[in-house]
């Protein structure tokens, strides 16, 4: 049993007219609907969703149900990457092998630094990424990893390359307890031409990832698309209905999704979004999330600006990040490496947490004992 | 001799069989559950099985229930 | 029953939403012609101790050869009880079908779960097609889904109360969250009340004290068969849009435009 067989149930399910045919009048009868079927999230996900009233009903719906079963709380959290070596040549990314960036891996004497100093920010919960490659970042230097960070922060994520459930559950004994990988594009047709080589080029290996963390027993579980790598809609529905299938299946693991948008990336060239993706439709996206699986986590990070991230406060968003950095390090001091993505939202927590705040929301550092 | 039946001490001759209880007190064997001694019983088993001393038979049937 | 709306249990074809206990009905004539004009396919019935002296039918021979019909464990106080009287059930050519009935409280007549989830264990492994009756707890649902319960009937109010589908709530999570069956049993005093349980989501009704003590028991189980219909074509058709707030609050999204 794989999610799969959820996948090819709706590969072929008839998007265009599900997006385009749908009308307002069928998105307001579904908004209120207790349970949502898949066929409800594509409603949701359509264009005439984007029809001013339409929208806003959403939201305000989205606003009372975000309110109802997360409060008004932001957790914050702040990525650390710890090496950029990657061995996949991903088309879109900045950290593609065949990319003449600088790469870097943290010694530990480096990760104490940045435990140290990420700590000192207030932040308790980190991301922990790397670029992909067992030779140059083993599982044991990911678990060591972890275990120095455990001194600092109270809530280790990892987001690396896929593992097998004897390692997820390696580390978690080392005190991972949450798990991210975004599946970058459900589209398995479009798949192997964004990633040709590499251990990523392996969809299905790829997309098993999740449920065998859920397996091995991680309390968080980050899933996420790349929206703009395919039809930004379709993605976001089998992002949903992956979520679902992981919440369902493991209720005992918080599922919780992510919506990056490609944008500007250092020195990959040659490569075009197949779609762009607007404000309103991450917004949308958002929302979609929101009325379909009420207990969904969100995520944004700060590839988004400012502006825009302060407005997706009570629309569904959990958690944020701050005092990002997507090169290797750059917490403590100077990066030690180039980055992934360019960060547009470089405020310091303090600055964030003032942002939450006024938006009448409380940040939250720690989210559990 | 003594056997139990439905929970109450009852005497009956040596040698009775099932099908021969069933038929003294007028019940069908075709609309009864029989257990003796902790074991269900076949249908085709009524005329054979021949009870002992310290039987404990159980004769059961269906009535309405919710 | 609409098309397409097929209600299959352990691969078993069933032909109504409505489920018909047999117990405390006046006359027992009356049943045959309860089950026909409520349409009920599955009826539960007991199993007790011949009586020498009165000497009562079985009922079994009032009903319809094309009924199914399911034993309860009714008498039952612990797991091996229950596990006792299912095999006689089958041993006197019920099929496979039990309803697990364990209950110890003689005043409210509450299902102990965990004796319920034992015996289902038990009796699962020995080829019964198993549905118990359990108090609502989403927890032991599971925990008898994974055991290989057929079903689950999660009870609407105490046994013989007539007091409604009280635990909506709870069974509403239940028949969100499970992927067997959700069949609402004990409890349940009127027709209305049955629809309740089908627009709630629930998979089946069992009814027996409300048909069986109404003044006119055949009438009470067609309205009783027509609830459930009406009750389930309701839930498949869906709630009209619900517009719960009453006036926009501060405007969420003109910030994009």
């Amino acid at each position: 049993m794989s999610f799969y067989n959820t996948y090819k149930k709706y590969k072929n399910y008839d998007f265009e007219t599900a997006f385009t045919e749908t009308t307002s009048e069928d998105v307001l009868r579904i908004i209120n609907k207790p349970v949502k079927k898949p066929e409800d999230l594509a409603v949701l996900l359509s264009e005439a969703a984007q029809e001013p009233e339409v929208l806003e009903a959403m939201a305000q719906e989205a606003n009372r149900i975000t309110e109802r079963f997360f409060g008004r709380t932001i957790t914050l959290f702040t990525p650390l990457y710890l090496s950029n070596v990657c061995d996949n040549g991903c088309v879109y990314c900045g950290f593609n092998r065949n990319n003449p960036v600088k790469r870097g891996i943290l010694t530990p004497e480096e990760i104490e630094a940045e435990g140290r100093a990420i700590r000192e920010s207030g932040i308790r919960h980190v991301i922990i990424l790397t670029g992909e490659s067992r030779r140059a970042t083993p599982p044991e230097y990911v678990a060591q990893a972890v275990r120095i960070l455990k001194k600092y922060v109270d809530s280790v994520i990892i987001e690396i390359y896929s593992l097998t459930e004897p390692e997820y559950e390696m580390l978690f004994e080392a005190g991972a307890e949450g798990f991210t990988m975004f599946q970058e594009t459900y589209n398995e047709d479009i798949y192997p031409a964004l990633h040709p080589i590499g251990e990523k080029a392996d969809y299905r290996k790829r997309l098993d990832s999740p449920e065998l963390a859920c397996k091995a027993g991680y309390n968080t579980v980050n899933l996420g698309a790349l929206l703009g790598l395919d039809d930004w809609r379709r993605d976001t529905f089998f992002t949903g209905l992956h979520a679902k299938y992981l919440q369902d299946k493991y209720p005992g693991s918080d599922i919780a999704v992510s919506i990056p948008r490609i944008c500007e990336h250092e020195g990959v060239t040659g490569y075009n979004a197949a779609c762009s993706v607007k404000d309103i439709d991450l917004v949308q996206a958002m929302l979609a999330y929101r009325l379909f699986l009420p207990r969904l986590g969100i995520t944004i990070s700060t590839r988004e600006p400012a502006a825009l991230r302060d407005r997706l406060i009570g629309l569904g968003v959990t958690k944020m990040s701050a005092g990002s950095v997507t090169e290797v390090g750059g917490h403590a001091d100077e990066a030690k490496s180039d980055g992934q993505f360019e960060i547009t939202d470089t405020r310091s927590v303090e600055e964030m947490s003032e942002a939450i705040r006024a938006r009448g929301y409380q940040p939250v550092f720690k989210d559990w004992e | 001799m003594n056997i139990i039946l439905n929970g109450e001490d009852t005497i009956v001759a040596e040698g009775t069989t099932v099908t021969a209880i069933l038929e003294e007190r007028k019940t069908d064997p075709k609309t009864v559950v029989v257990e003796a001694d902790g074991e269900i019983l076949k249908p085709e088993d009524f005329e054979t099985t021949v009870l002992k001393e310290g039987s404990v038979l159980e004769v059961l049937r269906f009535v309405g229930g919710g | 029953m609409t098309d397409n709306d097929e209600f299959i249990i352990n691969g078993h074809k069933i032909n109504s939403r409505l489920f018909l206990g047999t117990g405390k009905f006046g006359d027992d004539a009356l049943i045959p012609k309860c089950i026909e004009v409520s349409g009920a396919h599955i009826v539960t019935v007991a199993i007790r101790r011949v009586d020498f002296n009165t000497n009562t039918d079985n009922i079994t021979q009032h009903l319809p050869k094309d009924c199914i019909l399911m034993p309860n464990t009714h008498g039952a106080r612990n797991a091996e009880e229950a596990v006792r009287i299912a095999r006689l059930g089958r041993a006197a050519g019920c099929g496979d079908w039990v309803k697990i009935e364990v209950v110890s409280d003689n005043k409210y007549l509450l299902p102990d779960n965990e004796e319920t989830l034992k015996a289902t264990e038990i009796l699962v492994n020995d080829g019964f097609i198993v549905m118990p009756y359990m108090t609502p707890d989403l927890y032991a649902a599971r925990r008898m889904r994974d055991a290989g319960a057929a079903s689950v009937m999660p009870l609407g109010a105490p046994i013989g109360t007539n007091k409604g589908f009280k635990t909506r709530e709870l069974v509403e999570i239940m028949c969100n969250e499970l992927d067997i069956p959700v069949i609402v049993d004990a409890g349940i005093g009127k027709p209305s009340e049955a629809a309740e349980c089908m627009e709630a989501g629930a998979d089946a009704v069992l009814v027996n004290t409300a048909i069986a003590t109404a003044a006119d028991p055949v009438l009470m189980a067609e309205a009783f068969g027509e609830a459930v219909r009406a009750g389930r074509k309701a839930y498949l058709s869906g709630p009209g849009a619900v517009k719960s707030m009453a006036e926009a609050s501060t405007p969420l999204t003109g910030f994009l435009r």
